[in-house]
């Protein structure tokens, strides 16, 4: 055993400073005697400026080149891929907080602690993805997913979000049981929980009419795990009910970082560690996608709630991430983090749009109360059409291009039938989309306006809508990024 | 049938049955009381695979406090058990269906078990010979997995912050026992002298 000097912490350093930062935010919060708006605004700041230091770490370290290597025996994985995958959940969870600034002002949100757990979960997300061994792949998985338990069901005087918070807990729990059963069966059959042995051995010892079976039922039962956190079809059940209840911004959370560190799981369990057994996986991964696909386009139509509404076209999306990773190919894992990151801006812009829907001091949800709202809020409608069509994928839009590289992998891996429904299920998406569109824009405005929306909302949803409008127009250094990211992953 | 395999079927057995029991015992507080069965004997299984200390924390954690808390919750809620388990004759049959056609897989699966032949030399920390299991714990707890130990740290940090978020309530209006004041109280601030006279009050 080698000595562990402290500057071989050094890749560490992100996630030690974030968590150290989020428990002295937590320190300050107890004991400080300030009175609680002012404590408020004091650990709302200190944790978006952790944030974003956190976020200039990781993208500095990249751009020094200093990266790839490997601590505490291969349980913590620094490489180009993490360190993408890390950017995105640091991007979402800044927006996460930035987006919930006013609710914490109001009555609404105002428990200190909303922050810090925020920090917490963000530090989790982190751990999942840099690690390469199920331990500490569970650990992550666990501090992601407490926090976030937390943050559901942290208005507890509604109702309805402590509904939220104890659904997600019970089916998450299950969901850890699960993959913790098939780690345990794949440690049993290897001896080893470290990614890399495992893929050395499995590539060993893989005859092709006998992938040893034990592995085999490992790896479903930790597939079947991730699918509940990606809420892929036939494990979605919890997401339109959590969706709607917890609150908006940490919706946004669990629609963007919570998923993109399980993709990014599932990406380097069947690209990095499981690669020869691919026809195992791909099996599941197409079933997965073709169900994710059919449900999330035809459930979102007789909804009436946005966010229930949001949460089924969640489904639909994380279908065509699946979609792109059963390609299994280079062109697949392209598509899928292309398919990421624009999901993100999009659904940033979304949440946004459900933020702003307030009357009276109230947060309005149904659908219907959106109706002719583009006589009164032109800038909103134009905006929120604008993402509405980008998520359905009308071309010169962003979302166009996510659906378009992972269909165009599909293809290449010669999954025609699937990337058939594929299209056809964006089709049908397409008119859901389009009637909220429809609602804004042609019906009779038999309702007052909106609430003056907040500053901070209009700029996320400019920036949001305005990449959503012309990020077309620069895709080379973003191709760029993503290219090299994946030529150093496989 | 040598001793060993002897004790292996009595412990099994017993966690088995004891564990099928804390199901399906009507009374609460005697499912806790298997519960504890189950564990001691698991606890006999570990000592059976040279685990001692795992045995120890099982017992000591487990039955000592978890099991307890068990308890404690179970006598001071007011649940109608008889009610909550109104809804389990009718899952019954469709429950023990997917158990029956999963424990048959698992069976399939096992029965085709075929370990990797070298997977034992890829165990990460083999315990030494001359070393007890506590010292072989102790020398890699802080140094190989300290990344996992603290971060199961961390889990046990944000299971706290969440129990304190979602109960504590600050009710306005409660007197509390101030440990401090009582003791700073002194005769000249607390007690009053006053002359009463005779045949009248205060």
């Amino acid at each position: 055993m080698s000595k562990v000097t402290l500057s071989d912490l050094l890749p560490l350093l992100p996630e030690i400073i974030l968590i150290i930062g989020a428990i002295l935010i937590l320190m300050y919060g107890v004991f400080s005697s300030r009175e609680k708006a002012r404590l408020n605004e004091i650990a709302m700041g200190f944790s978006l400026a952790l944030i974003l230091l956190i976020f200039s770490m990781t993208i500095l370290s990249w751009s020094s080149g200093s990266i790839e290597s490997e601590l505490f025996d291969g349980a913590f994985v620094l490489d180009m891929f993490s360190s993408f995958v890390k950017c995105l959940i640091l991007f979402s969870s800044f927006f996460c907080l930035l987006m919930s600034v006013d609710l914490f002002k109001s009555e609404e949100l105002s428990n200190f602690e909303y922050p810090v757990l925020i920090l917490f979960s963000t530090a989790g997300m982190m751990m999942v993805v840099s690690s390469g061994n199920f331990i500490s792949l569970y650990m992550g998985m666990e501090i992601q997913s407490l926090s976030l338990y937390i943050l559901a069901s942290i208005q507890r005087e509604s109702l309805r979000s402590t509904e939220a918070g104890l659904k997600y807990f019970v089916l998450g729990a299950l969901a850890s049981g699960m993959s913790l059963y098939g780690i345990s069966l794949i440690y049993g059959f290897t001896g080893s929980t470290n990614f890399s042995a495992i893929s050395r051995l499995a590539s060993e010892f893989h005859a092709p009419d006998e992938a040893s079976l034990g592995l085999v039922f490992g790896l479903i039962f930790l597939l079947a795990g991730l699918a509940f956190k990606i809420s892929a079809a036939p494990f979605h059940m919890w997401t339109p009910d959590v969706y709607m209840g917890a609150p908006t911004p940490v919706t946004f959370l669990f629609a963007t970082a919570s998923k993109i560190t399980s993709i990014a799981v599932l990406i380097r369990l069947t690209m990095s560690v499981f690669p020869v057994m691919i026809l195992q996986w791909q099996q599941i991964l197409i079933f997965l996608s073709l169900c994710s696909m059919i449900l999330g386009s035809f459930s979102a139509i007789g909804q009436n709630n946005i966010k229930r509404l949001v949460a089924y076209s969640s489904i639909g999306h994380a279908g065509f991430i699946l979609l792109g990773l059963s390609a299994g190919s280079q062109a697949g894992l392209i598509g899928v983090l292309v398919y990421m990151s624009i999901y993100t801006f999009m659904a940033l812009g979304i949440f946004s749009c459900i933020l702003a829907m307030r009357r009276g001091g109230e947060a309005v949800e149904s659908i219907n109360t959106l109706s002719g709202i583009a006589k009164h809020e032109p800038m909103f409608a134009f905006l929120f059409a604008t993402l509405l069509f980008s998520l359905a994928g009308i071309p010169p839009l962003l979302g166009f291009f996510a659906k378009f590289y992972v269909l165009l992998a599909a293809v290449g891996s010669h999954l025609y039938g699937l990337a058939l429904v594929a299209v056809l299920s964006s089709v049908v998406s397409a008119f859901y989309y389009l009637r909220i569109v429809k609602i804004m824009y042609f019906d009779e405005a038999n309702q007052e306006s909106f609430d003056p929306i907040s500053s901070i909302i209009h700029v996320i949803l400019l920036i949001s809508g305005g990449i959503s409008l012309f990020g077309f127009a620069f895709p080379r250094p973003f191709m760029y990024i993503v290219k090299t990211v994946v030529l150093s992953f496989l | 049938m040598n001793l060993f395999s002897a004790f292996f079927y009595l412990f099994s057995t017993l966690t088995v049955a004891s564990a099928s029991m804390v199901v399906f015992s009507r009374n609460p507080v005697h499912s806790t009381l298997f519960l504890v069965l189950s564990f001691f004997n698991v606890a006999g299984l570990f000592v059976l695979l040279g685990a001692e200390f795992l045995a120890m924390t099982l017992i000591l954690v487990y039955v000592g406090a978890v099991s307890v808390l068990f308890l404690f919750i179970v006598m001071m809620l007011d649940i109608n058990f008889v009610k909550l388990n109104e809804g389990f004759m009718s899952y019954l049959p469709i429950g023990a269906c997917v158990m029956g056609v999963l424990l048959i897989e698992l069976f399939i699966a096992f029965g085709a078990w075929k370990g990797f032949p070298n997977a034992y030399n890829l165990l990460q920390a083999p315990i030494e010979e001359h070393l007890s299991n506590t010292e072989a714990l102790g020398r890699v707890l802080y140094t190989r997995y300290v990344y996992h130990f603290q971060s199961a740290g961390l889990i046990l940090l944000i299971a706290m912050i969440g129990a304190i978020v979602l109960t504590l309530r600050h009710k306005p209006g409660v007197l509390r026992q101030v440990v401090a004041d009582q003791i700073a109280r002194c005769p000249e601030t607390s007690v009053e002298i006053r002359k009463v006279k005779s045949g009248q009050g205060i």
